[in-house]
């Protein structure tokens, strides 16, 4: 019991005193740019109503599952292909190494010549940065299967797609949730950029057109919805990971324990 | 086997620059849109002849180096910090959790009104992207120190500031180098990005201007040499990680034997 309070303590503690000293630091504070705290909390009701929760929290976050879900499809699939076959990887290592490389956000003024402005070229820009990650770690993953399980398999006679879901897929997950992980950060700045170049919706063109007014409290409320965003997203994803890989953490729990 | 390698992978360039070349030129999509290889080439280099462009590859350069090192800097003296001073670890953990998946992009705004498009900018999103990839490494690699070479290094009276040096940093420092390897890559975008969307001076900005006045061509080109740029931030990025830790493996590897 004791013990539990004490890691609660540990939890709370420093957030607490952080928001307190925020909040001392800028009550009363005249700098149009930082508000006080209190002003941000009282105007967060006001912006961020169920309306335009509707009209504008919810379009993004749709936007971003569409990207993010393409990309994990896209990725897997090829990175499957490629991973599987040594003279494919060798021929698409170095076009996969250079677009890798390419910093996503300059992709969307391509992307919006051939998609226009509309949800089409925010989803294909969130998917083609999100790709990446998930492609290259799925070649990785799917490389490193073990040769003593592939062979088995084989003597076993499993083949097709059952060797495919079974063994090559699942041997390879971990490596593909590091990725979606990665991609996952990727996506949400995407979305944000995205919006910020063309949009009449969303959360980035939101805060964009508080801060064009000089609404500044309102644009701090939305930097802190975006902020909140980005932290039940990771715990989200930490919750479906931990389930889906449940099998891989127990299985290294159980040799870290017997040398 | 490593030539024939190298073969396949030049084949596979030639085969997608060809590609870029054949699908505009057939019709398949609007040359309007999307220029053959060999306009490309020739935007890309009367680019590479042009003044502004270089300076502009300067600038992005001394946001991305200025970023990238405040960040590396600070996340490994923090890291290090937190993890020797006693419960300060246990203490940070909720709010290295929260702050750490804020995308860096919500910034965006504030850094406009506070620095306009000056290169401060540029700077903040740069450091607050790359500053938690530094610091999760560190924090990694401290926990990993080996207890017993702790407190070996303990009861031969090492202080706490010799037991940082001997002891944490060696081990930490494969973890370090990790995260200033993903760092260097993430600062690269955000300092682009920084550029392209609140239009401080480098080669976002210059993608943008190319954006708004048409030049396709020179679009592509410039998205090129930003894809370049990263190719070669990376791989500088993994050779100077291998140079540092040569000590690292080859111990490791007599270990092992």
């Amino acid at each position: 019991m004791r013990r539990l309070l004490l890691r609660l303590f540990f939890v709370v503690a420093l957030p607490l005193v952080l928001v307190a000293v925020w909040w001392a630091a800028s009550d009363g504070s005249t700098n149009p740019f930082w508000p006080p705290l209190r002003t941000i909390l009282k105007t967060f009701p006001d912006v961020w109503t169920g309306d335009r929760l509707r009209t504008d929290v919810l379009p993004s976050i749709w936007r971003l599952a569409a990207g993010y879900a393409l990309a994990t499809v896209v990725g897997i699939a090829l990175g499957t292909v490629i991973g599987s076959y040594r003279r494919v990887r060798a021929v698409c290592e170095p076009v996969l190494e250079f677009l890798r490389a390419v910093p996503p956000p300059v992709l969307v003024p391509v992307i919006m010549l051939f998609a226009g402005i509309g949800d089409t070229m925010k989803i294909v820009v969130i998917a083609s940065g999100c790709v990446w990650p998930v492609l290259l770690n799925t070649v990785e993953g799917v490389r490193a299967v073990d040769s003593v399980m592939l062979e088995t398999a084989r003597s076993y006679g499993i083949t097709g797609v059952a060797r495919l879901r079974n063994l090559v897929l699942r041997s390879a997950s971990p490596q593909i949730f590091a990725g979606l992980r990665q991609a996952l950060s990727i996506g949400i700045i995407l979305m944000v950029i995205s919006e910020m170049f063309a949009a009449s919706d969303g959360i980035g063109f939101t805060i964009v057109q508080f801060q064009r007014s000089f609404a500044i409290p309102d644009m701090w409320t939305g930097i802190l919805v975006l902020g909140l965003l980005g932290f039940l997203l990771s715990v989200l994803f930490q919750l479906v990971e931990r389930r889906v890989l449940a099998w891989y953490h127990g299985l290294r729990a159980s040799t870290r324990r017997s040398p | 086997m490593r030539g024939l390698n190298t073969a396949l992978g030049a084949a596979g360039l030639a085969a997608f620059l060809a590609l870029g070349e054949a699908v505009p030129r057939l019709g398949l999509v609007k040359e309007a849109y999307f220029p053959p290889t060999s306009r490309i080439a020739s935007a890309l280099w009367d680019e590479l002849t042009d003044g502004a462009f270089w300076s502009a590859l300067g600038d992005t350069l001394t946001g991305w180096a200025i970023g990238l090192a405040i960040a590396a800097g600070a996340g490994v003296v923090v890291g290090v910090l937190v993890s020797i001073v006693p419960y300060l670890r246990e203490a940070t953990a909720s709010t290295i959790e929260f702050l750490r998946p804020i995308p860096s992009v919500a910034l965006i705004p504030l850094a406009v009104l506070l620095y306009g498009t000056q290169l401060k900018s540029v700077l903040l999103l740069v450091v607050y992207a790359s500053f938690w990839q530094v610091l999760i490494q560190t924090l990694y690699g401290v926990q990993d120190v080996d207890p017993v070479a702790e407190e070996t290094a303990r009861s031969y009276g090492l202080g706490t500031w010799a037991r940082v040096r001997h002891v944490l940093w060696p081990t930490a420092l494969p973890y370090v180098m990790t995260g200033v390897r993903l760092a260097a890559a993430v600062a690269l975008i955000l300092a682009i990005t920084a550029e392209l969307v609140i239009g401080a001076p480098g080669l976002g900005q210059r993608i943008a201007i190319a954006q708004t006045s048409q030049a396709v061509p020179d679009l592509y080109a410039l998205i090129v040499v930003a894809g370049l740029l990263g190719l070669i931030v990376n791989v500088g990025a993994r050779t100077v990680e291998r140079r540092a830790l040569a000590w690292h493996q080859s111990v490791r590897g007599e270990v092992a034997v």
